[in-house]
Order: structure tokens, then sequence, then C-alpha cells
């Protein structure tokens, strides 16, 4: 039954990434991306990573694609012509390249465990919001403060870079 | 049970279809909705080994990719809005202010 599940996620994940990147609209580009961040978070919920899964598609589906489709209709950009650079054939042989060596290092590789998949356990008696804010707050205290400035070096870069100078 | 290859290929090739996607387009905005789907693959590849190492970093270390990405987004689409009011365009190919 999972299976059948991680089929359809995986193969939508993958059918909507192809569009987003293949197609002509930036519009219909954004909504196979939706299409893509939503299949996602029903790998993560497979996964047993709930709050992920949450956030995923509360941060990215609530606010990046908003940010994304807002600044769309601001520019109200047309479709172009040519989509594509000159170089596509060369590009796509080159993805073609990059996923069998990637393939071919993951499956050579002695370190992982292949032939045994996980048991079906959770992974510890509390929830997966519980055991991530404890993980969060105790172990990784440091990095989290770090976001938090990044976020505002963000929030500051964003303002500061789109604003207009007065009396224009 | 669904072992950990069928996620790393998965993953495997979600960010090969993202890099590709930066390569070929022209529109300046789906090159950052390639890069979305690049960080995507690497949070799905993530979650999949902390789940099958029974550990909690690869989840953690996912929150902070997913934050970050946030953040870039926010800080591009600011790039390209005082962009597109020099030049009235989101083809990269015209941003070639620094050329020399």
């Amino acid at each position: 039954m999972q299976g059948l599940f991680f089929s359809y996620f995986a193969g939508a994940t993958i059918v909507s990434s192809i569009l987003t990147v293949g197609l002509r609209n930036p519009v219909y580009c954004t909504l196979a991306l939706l299409s893509a961040f939503l299949h996602v978070a029903g790998l993560f919920v497979l996964l047993n990573a709930e709050f992920i899964a949450a956030i995923q598609i509360i941060i990215y589906a609530g606010a990046v694609l908003v940010l994304y489709l807002f600044v769309l209709m601001l520019l109200n950009l047309k479709s172009d012509e040519i989509i594509v650079q000159r170089q596509w054939g060369i590009a796509i042989f080159f993805g073609f390249v990059v996923l069998a060596e990637i393939l071919l290092a993951f499956f050579k590789s002695p370190l992982i465990p292949k032939d045994a998949p996980a048991p079906s356990t959770p992974l510890s008696p509390l929830g997966n919001t519980e055991a991530l804010g404890l993980s969060l707050f105790n172990e990784y205290l440091l990095p989290f403060e770090l976001v938090g400035i990044i976020l505002l070096g963000g929030i500051v870069g964003a303002l500061v870079l789109a604003k207009q100078k007065p009396g224009r | 049970m669904v072992p950990l290859s069928n996620y790393v290929i998965l993953s495997t090739t979600v960010f090969v279809i993202g890099l590709v996607g930066v390569l070929i387009r022209r529109n300046f905005l789906i090159i950052l909705y390639s890069i979305e789907l690049m960080l995507n693959a690497a949070n799905i590849n993530l979650v999949a080994f902390a789940r099958y190492t029974h550990t909690l970093t690869g989840q953690v270390v996912t929150l902070f990719v997913i934050t970050i990405a946030a953040g870039e987004a926010a800080v591009g689409l600011a790039i390209i809005i005082v962009l597109f009011r020099r030049r009235s365009t989101t083809n990269v190919d015209e941003l070639n202010l620094m050329r020399w």
C-alpha cells in the first residue's frame, strides 16, 4: 500500500517538475510548481515527517508561491516566443550525464544499506513536532539563531533593494 | 516498505530536472522556480535519510533549508523587480549591464 502511494507521489512530483521547467506561460509554470510542492509534502507524510509536511505546505505553497505570483502579476509578463536558450540540447544531455553519475556513485557505494529497509516503527515515542522542537531548541540552538539572522538579512535586503527613491 | 534507493533516485531526478531548468530557460522567474525545485529535491533526500537511519538531524536541516529558500526567494524577487524597472524585460540574456 505504501508502494502505491509512493509511486503516485513520486510520479506526480516528476511530472510536475518537468511541466514547471518546460511550459511556456509563467503562470502555468507556477501552478505546476504548486503541484510539485504539494506532492513533496505527501512524500514527507509517507516518511513519518508530518511537521515538515505541514511546514512545506504553509511556507512553500502558502508564502513563497504567493510571493512569486505577486511579482508575476506585478511585472505583467507575457509569454515569450522562444523560451529556451540556444544550447538546450547540450544542457539536457548534460542533465542525463549528471543523473547517471550521481546514481552510479550512490549504487556503487559500500556505505548505504540499500537492501535492508527500515522497520516501520516510528522514530520515537514522542510525536514528530515534539521531537523536532526538543532537538531544535537544545541541540541545534545555534543554527536556529543564525537562521533567524539570515531571515533578518533577507528582509532588510529585499526592502533596501526594492525601495524607490522618494520623489520619483 | 519502500527502499531508500527509490527515494534517492526520485530526489536525484527532480534535482537534475531543476538543474536543466536553470541552464535552459531565458525567463528569470522560471530560473528561480528551478532553483526551488533543486532545494525541494535536497529536502526529499534529507528527510528520507533521516527516516532510514532513525535520527532527527535530517529533518532539522530540512527546516533550515526551507527557511533559507524562502529568504532567497524574497531577495531574488527584489532583484528582478529592480532590474525590471530599468530594462522592462525578464530575459536573462538582456541583463548585461556588467558586460565589458
